[in-house]
């Protein structure tokens, strides 16, 4: 029998938590984060029809009702499917950041989530690691939907394809931390319903994705100053001028705020002597 | 004078350099949850090389200290230790020195062993290469070998929790909480466990904490720690709890100790 005597001059040695290993954990919860996407189909597949429904039947029939005067960035009349465009890359991202909410409070349930929160790295690297994971993920979405969308007559300036990745991470980003957040205030599984109805609907459509602002504005100032409030009409008009090669700094400055406060709350919300998982009983 | 008072630091030095470190010490540590006391003023410390059971019955706040152990959450109150380590303010060096299977299933069933490996040896900075390497070595010792590729959810409940084992081991911890890890198993799984676990703590001098309300897990050379209603009702070798107690074993003195008669149930 071993009897091992450890004193405080000769303790077991561990791994030092070098840069290499905070990359090798960051590779680790990316890879497991897109090993589960490939395992579901259903939900790339969803992800994929949930905007070109709106494009090719919505916008389709909404052509000749809705026109779209000249507005920056286009210095053209556009199509109104070419309009809305924008606003569905930022629906999916939307999706993709509830969708990593719904996949944390899963692992929370499942049990999975106490091993990532059991790791000796900081908890708020492991959170940041997660929300690259996520907007990784929903990149990948957003340039399926783009690529489809090329043969929907949907063709900004080939530039803008590689001028919108910025906004798309910054976007998607903030629709994680969001995610991330919402994910330490839902109890349980059956709770993301209600985030369904609270969260991604009055998100999406009191927006700028759907109808420009000065027409939003001509029908309601309430519902103007909503969609203003609304950091989904930011991050869609962050995506909208990247996408045409043009810069919105107060969009990205927004978005940018709005991360940054939905990330510094969940890392607070997780945190385990200040955040909410400490007022959680625990069997 | 001025050389003597030299040497007497050195020597303090020296002293508190080899005064052994416990693998867990757990000192004064109570918790809430709003109103309700979980744990009161709970102490105990676990040995390197040691196999400690912690007994309790459900309910008795083990899952809890687990969690504060594990720094899933902060206690209120108390001293948490791991090799030294405050688990509060030096979480990364204790949690670098332990590793935990939880009560809960933690493991994804939608991958494979390998993966689940893979994903755990990440989170402790350890690349692929080690993770296969130390990985293969481990599933063969649980006789889990040809499992590896088997997708988690495949796999029977007595070895899922041997992979969980597998996987605590991953980053070499020298200090392994379970959280009644052979709750619902059968007789042959149990024993399988049990046996891996022990062999831990005698061949390779790990420190285990093992929380059950199976009171057959326990040997008369094993350290126990009572726990009841969050207070540690007994603390010391089986035998001598027994002694102590004055009763015929173990059960009967854990009956006398939380004063209940109906615990037919530990037995099995």
């Amino acid at each position: 029998m071993t009897t091992a005597i450890f004193h405080a001059g000769s303790l077991p040695s561990t791994r030092r938590l070098t840069l290499t290993a905070y990359l090798r954990c960051l590779y680790g919860i990316v890879w497991r984060e897109i090993l589960r996407f490939l395992h579901q189909r259903g939900r790339f597949l969803s992800a994929l029809v949930r905007p070109l429904v709106w494009l090719f039947i919505f916008a389709a029939g909404f052509r000749a009702t809705l026109g779209v005067s000249i507005i920056p960035p286009y210095d053209t009349y556009v199509l109104y499917e070419v309009y809305i465009t924008p606003g569905l890359c930022a629906m999916i991202q939307l999706f993709n950041g509830m969708q990593s909410s719904l996949s944390m409070v899963y692992d929370r349930e499942i049990g999975t989530m106490r091993t990532l929160l059991t790791s000796p790295f900081p908890r708020a690297y492991l959170l940041a690691a997660k929300l690259i994971a996520g907007v990784s993920v929903s990149i990948v979405q957003v340039y399926a939907f783009l690529a489809i969308a090329y043969f929907w007559d949907i063709e900004p300036p080939h530039i803008g394809y590689l001028a919108v990745l910025p906004a798309l991470i910054l976007s998607g980003f903030m629709f994680g931390a969001l995610g991330l957040l919402l994910s330490s205030l839902i109890k349980q599984l059956e709770n993301f319903a209600g985030v369904m109805n609270f969260v991604i609907f009055p998100m999406f459509f009191a927006s700028s994705a759907l109808y420009p602002l000065w027409r939003v504005r001509e029908a309601s100032i309430t519902l103007n100053d909503i969609c203003l409030f609304n950091p989904f009409t930011h991050a869609t008009e962050l995506i909208r001028f990247a996408l045409y090669t043009q810069m919105n700094w107060e969009a990205a400055g927004i978005v940018l705020a709005c991360t940054t406060v939905f990330f510094v709350l969940a890392a607070i919300s997780y945190n385990p002597s200040r955040g909410l998982m400490s007022r959680r009983v625990q069997g | 004078m001025q050389d003597a008072a030299v040497k007497d630091r050195k020597d303090e030095g020296t002293r508190a350099a080899l005064a052994p470190v416990p693998a867990l010490d757990v000192s004064h540590v109570s918790h809430s949850y709003g109103s309700v006391d979980v744990l009161h003023d709970v102490s105990f410390r676990v040995d390197a090389g040691k196999f400690c059971a912690l007994l309790g019955l459900n309910g008795a706040g083990k899952s809890t200290l687990f969690a504060l152990v594990t720094r899933l959450f902060d206690r209120r109150e108390g001293d948490i230790r791991v090799f030294g380590f405050d688990v509060r303010h030096q979480s990364s060096q204790a949690l670098r020195r332990m590793g935990v299977v939880f009560q809960s299933r933690t493991l994804d069933p939608d991958l494979t062993v390998m993966q689940n490996l893979y994903y755990h040896a990440s989170l402790h900075g350890l690349s692929r290469r080690e993770a296969r390497e130390l990985g293969a070595g481990e599933l063969a010792r649980a006789h889990l070998a040809d499992k590896k590729d088997a997708l988690v959810r495949n796999l029977s409940g007595g070895q899922q929790r041997r992979v969980e084992i597998v996987r605590a081991l991953l980053h070499r911890p020298q200090l392994i909480l379970l959280d009644e890890p052979t709750v619902g198993l059968d007789v042959e799984a149990r024993r399988l466990i049990l046996s891996m676990v022990r062999d831990l703590a005698a061949e390779r001098g790990v420190g285990i904490l093992w929380a059950t309300h199976l009171i057959d897990e326990v040997r008369g050379e094993d350290d126990v720690v009572v726990l009841h209603k969050g207070l540690v009702l007994a603390n010391g070798t089986a035998s001598s709890i027994v002694a102590k107690q004055r009763a015929a074993g173990l059960l009967p003195a854990f009956e006398s100790l939380i004063g209940q008669k109906a615990a037919e149930g530990l037995a099995s």
